[in-house]
């Protein structure tokens, strides 16, 4: 008896689509084998980020749909961690949803219009002093992290011998020593004024490149046109002309601002801050995930922070994506 | 906007460089503090009423530093090994991944090819924070708890180089490539002669960002790491910072915050001019 061979029944099959489905999967197959190059210079990136950002994303969307402890297999509950957070987490809409709109509402947004007014400054210095300025605004960012808490817990130190204690004392703004981290009353602002110290790293950069970009000849067609001061002509010239290296920091922006919501641990030295005063998503995450292995419901929180995130940069598209005809 | 400035070169000029002058120093006082603190001797890091600068710089703190760890159950520059080996083979790698991926999505077209770049732009906005969980599952799945590789491996998804690059690499003109295939190069010899030498300012802006990102992190040592020995020197001082400092801890903390931020500052400077030329083309379209 004569086999037929799955590829012999497709192309005998009298119907057009499937002849031509079997003909151009065979073509997409011999295109994707003459491109393989293209694909083994790709493998090593594309490896990683499936393994370390795809996949833990998609783990963690499946997590956030059930109950587990780090031990136990996961345990399917549906959307019950969801309806948990917005229904019964007390901690998490008494303090940490207003705690982290205060703080990204303040640090994003503010952090970005800095860094373009600053960076719109050193542009209008001339060439050969402009690198020192820009170093001295990026320098910050480079020390975030670990090192920079030293520098804060001895600023902001509770006794006399902290720095903004000795010179708020020694002006005679306050009488005795304020517990500066310790005060549910300051720590946000300091959370805030400490991080908006460190945001101008590399969007602020990528601000500076984007306004070498911008053709000159457009501020002397401006005035022609009849624009009078400079704000008209940063409105109308300068962030149109730029809109790509502004998208490219919004985004920096956005990821920077997630990243520093950690701070509140480095400077206080606890992970839970007192009275939840600079409780934010991040800390809620790291309390759920390290401290109480209640993994499942850690991960619904990185799903709606993801998705958070996520909005806010189609959000940032939408006002600085590029039209097709520009 | 410059004819504008020469006219008023004086007063509107020279309030500007004041005004950023000192905006400048003011940014600057946590560094001018950390260089300062760090050569303090100890009694100055005690002083009532606090000064920022130091009197009598001595090398104190970093002899503590020494004396001190070398004592311990892991001696201070086994750290500082880790470190430095984790950061310099990372960066080295993350160059070299992003480089051929960025080439690759710029010069080539293939199948995928937008859909991956998608990918790519939605994960600019990515923190691994977010997904400490899945990520800490994945690593101790592949067996790769307390090995470098669980230092070096997450580090090479990064879509921030590879976008950067890829950006760089189409402004190279297409035309250039055409001709050295004519000539017969392959695409191996391309990359290597065309492409890298073209890209000197990208690959020093991705090593920039790498090599600070690597340096400062400490998710790798807390979560992948439960040898001491595979630590590195930013998880050993937010150990030392976050528990409750005596004496000889502020003096040793002074001097290993110096040591954390002295590498950053000598690859920024040194590629500093690279960096903003290539963000001339960081723009997403």
């Amino acid at each position: 008896m004569k086999t037929v061979s799955p590829t012999e029944v497709v192309v005998s099959q009298p119907s057009a689509p499937i002849v031509s489905y079997g003909v151009r999967l065979r073509q997409f197959a011999r295109e994707c084998w003459s491109d393989r190059l293209s694909y083994l210079f790709l493998a090593p990136f594309l490896l990683c980020f499936i393994c370390f950002i795809i996949v833990p994303v998609i783990i963690a969307i499946l997590l956030s749909l059930t109950s587990f402890n780090g031990f136990d297999f996961p345990r399917f509950i549906g959307v019950s961690n969801f309806i948990y957070m917005f229904t019964q987490d007390v901690v998490f809409m008494k303090y940490t949803i207003p705690n982290t709109l205060k703080f990204a509402i303040v640090v994003g947004p503010g952090g970005y219009i800095f860094s373009f007014i600053f960076a719109w400054l050193i542009h209008q210095l001339p060439k050969s002093i402009r690198d020192y300025f820009s170093l001295a605004l990026y320098a910050p960012s480079m020390v975030a992290g670990v090192a920079l808490t030293m520098v804060w817990t001895a600023t902001f130190s509770g006794d006399s011998i902290g720095y903004l204690n000795q010179i708020l004392l020694s002006l005679g703004i306050i009488e005795s020593p304020q517990l500066w981290l310790q005060d549910p009353k300051y720590l946000m602002t300091i959370m805030i004024i400490v991080t908006m110290w460190t945001s101008m790293g590399v969007g602020f950069l990528a601000m500076l490149g984007g306004l070498q970009t911008v053709n000159t000849e457009l501020y002397e067609a401006g005035r022609i046109d009849g624009i009078k001061n400079n704000l008209q002509e940063v409105y109308y010239i300068t962030i149109p002309s730029m809109k790509p290296q502004m998208l490219f920091s919004a985004v920096m922006a956005i990821v920077g601002a997630i990243k520093a919501g950690s701070i509140s641990s480095g400077l206080t030295g606890m992970t839970i801050t007192p009275q939840y005063a600079g409780h934010v998503i991040n800390n809620h995450i790291y309390d759920y995930a390290f401290l109480r292995y209640e993994w499942g419901y850690a991960s619904a929180l990185s799903v709606v922070l993801l998705l958070l995130s996520y909005t806010i940069m189609k959000l940032c598209y939408k006002v600085f994506g590029t039209k097709e005809d520009e | 906007m410059l004819l504008s400035f020469r006219k008023q070169i004086t007063f509107s000029r020279i309030s500007l460089v004041v005004f950023l002058t000192g905006i400048g120093i003011f940014m600057l006082l946590p560094i001018i503090f950390l260089f300062n603190n760090a050569f303090k001797p100890l009694n100055e890091l005690f002083l009532f009423p606090p000064r920022i600068f130091v009197q009598h710089p001595t090398m104190y703190n970093f002899e503590q530093l020494f004396l001190h760890t070398s004592a311990g159950v892991v001696p201070f520059t086994r750290y500082l090994f880790n470190s430095v080996f984790i950061a310099l083979i990372t960066t080295f790698s993350v160059l070299i991944v992003s480089t051929m991926a960025g080439y690759v999505l710029s010069k080539h077209r293939f199948h995928f090819k937008a859909f991956i770049m998608g990918a790519i732009l939605i994960a600019l906005m990515f923190t691994p924070e977010t997904v400490a969980i899945p990520r800490y599952l994945i690593v101790s799945g592949l067996g790769l708890k307390n090995s470098y590789l669980a230092h070096i491996l997450p580090f090479l998804a990064s879509p921030v180089a590879v976008f950067l690059m890829k950006q760089f690499i189409d402004q190279i003109p297409t035309p250039l490539i055409e001709a050295a295939k004519l000539d017969g190069a392959t695409d191996m010899y391309i990359f290597i002669r065309i492409i890298i030498p073209l890209t000197s300012p990208a690959v020093a802006t991705a090593a920039i960002i790498t090599f600070q990102t690597v340096y400062m992190d400490v998710e790798g040592s807390t979560l992948y790491m439960t040898k001491e020995t595979m630590k590195t020197l930013a998880y050993y001082v937010e150990a030392m910072t976050l528990n409750i400092p005596g004496v000889a801890q502020i003096s040793i903390a002074s001097s290993i915050g110096l040591l954390m931020f002295l590498p950053n500052l000598i690859i920024f400077l040194l590629f500093q001019r690279k960096m903003i030329q290539t963000m001339l083309h960081s723009g997403v379209k």
